[in-house]
């Protein structure tokens, strides 16, 4: 997902304080910044949601790519309020961690040294126009696969910004699949263009789950604490299912020739991705992974007299109202 | 190279979403001041018009009860069910009251 394979911390607090913690979650009580929680639980967050922060701002760049190619005015304004919403909701994910007793900074440190990591997908080019299409479509789409349930998560911040970001996503893959409506109802190249953006995007977008996590001591935590709400594999199988009908009424084809229905679970049999690309792309070997750094690090590095700017005025304007008075 | 430039302060955001309801914390924000903090406000929390009054406050200025005064701050208000009209069993006879 946004936040993949989020390595959940061990906990060495007291039995009890762990029980009576475990006990408010298991109750549905949401759990508020000031409130005790094990330091496994913070640490976990951190990480979890920090990480789905990163993924939101750099989630913009794959996108800005194309607004100066858009090819309408129309089309230009869509995607620039679709990437203006992310960095929204990168905000807002970045003030639920720092409720958590970590900077703003310091989280920016952590994704540009490497530290902190964002989701695999944004390591990927996007080629030509249809792939603003199918990153709505698909990207966005499992995005909200894993939102969604994430909106009760027993974190009272974290749940908070997943509703206000929920509210907004479906813009998102919307404006997605109508971008591909529109390719696949046009010329043969235009819908070639939109079958391939298509078979460049599907793995790339099922990897996004994470690696099978059945047997993950850390998933097992991270549920009982409610920061998880279903396993890789239930969400995997959710967006395919939500995606192969779609991708038929585009008149396009999945690029998986194993996919068939399962009338016994209720849902298609479908090949798995390539594990090995994924964690080649994880661990910072992905087309665009050095790109997208460098592109992050030169903004914060350019934008640093633009923040000081901003202090020392402000700084200033503190001196003279205090002079005044 | 200024990595080290402290961090602009935190704001709590508040919206009012429709005439006649009351403000309502929505989220914060980092803003070098008021002003900004302003700009910051409209465009973070109100992309889709979902209000028409924006309050910021420096958090620091907000003081807050503790969660572990839960107990004492609260608790005496339980005993109290006179505060409640329900506490009250006026006859039907005497009509809307």
């Amino acid at each position: 997902m946004y936040a993949q394979m989020v390595k959940s911390e061990a906990t060495k607090d007291d039995p009890e304080k762990l029980s009576a913690f475990q006990a408010r979650i298991d109750a549905g009580d949401k759990i508020e910044p000031k409130d005790w929680m094990p330091e496994g639980y913070r640490k976990t967050l951190i990480r979890q949601i920090g990480q789905h922060a990163h993924s939101e701002i750099v989630g913009q760049l794959p996108e800005g790519n194309w607004i100066s190619r858009a090819p309408s005015l129309e089309r230009k304004a869509i995607l620039l309020a679709k990437v203006q919403d992310e960095a929204g909701h990168g905000l807002y994910l970045y003030c639920a961690a720092e409720t958590l007793g970590v900077t703003r900074d310091e989280l920016t440190e952590m994704l540009l040294d490497g530290r902190m990591k964002y989701s695999s997908i944004f390591n990927y080019p996007t080629l030509t126009w249809a792939d603003m299409g199918a990153v709505g479509w698909l990207v966005d789409g499992a995005a909200i696969m894993n939102q969604v349930p994430l909106q009760r998560t027993s974190y009272g911040p974290y749940s908070r910004a997943m509703i206000r970001i929920c509210k907004e996503e479906s813009f998102h893959q919307r404006q997605g699949f109508d971008i591909m409506m529109k390719m696949c109802a046009g010329t043969p190249a235009q819908k070639a263009m939109a079958q391939d953006a298509l078979n460049r995007f599907w793995y790339p977008a099922l990897m996004m789950f994470g690696p099978s996590d059945k047997e993950s001591v850390h998933s097992e935590q991270s549920m009982a604490w409610k920061i998880k709400m279903n396993t890789n594999d239930e969400l995997r199988q959710k967006f395919v299912d939500q995606t192969v009908p779609q991708a038929e009424y585009l008149g396009l084809t999945v690029p998986d020739e194993s996919i068939v229905w399962n009338d016994d679970k209720g849902g298609y049999d479908f090949a798995e991705p390539d594990w090995s690309e994924f964690y080649d792309v994880i661990s910072g070997n992905g087309p665009c992974n050095v790109d997208r750094i460098a592109t992050r690090q030169r903004a914060w590095d350019e934008g640093a007299w633009v923040r000081e700017g901003l202090s020392a005025r402000a700084a200033k304007r503190r001196a003279d109202r205090t002079a005044a008075q | 190279m200024t990595g080290k430039a402290p961090e602009w302060p935190l704001w709590e955001v508040f919206i009012r979403g429709q005439h006649g309801m009351a403000h309502r914390h929505v989220g914060s924000l980092h803003a070098a001041d008021e002003k900004t903090a302003m700009l910051n406000a409209r465009d973070v929390y109100t992309r889709r018009s979902e209000g028409v009054s924006i309050w910021v406050v420096e958090a620091r200025h907000i003081v807050a009860s503790a969660p572990s005064d839960k107990g004492p701050l609260y608790e005496p208000a339980n005993s109290k069910t006179y505060r409640h009209p329900t506490f009250f069993d006026i006859p039907d006879d005497v009509g809307a009251m």
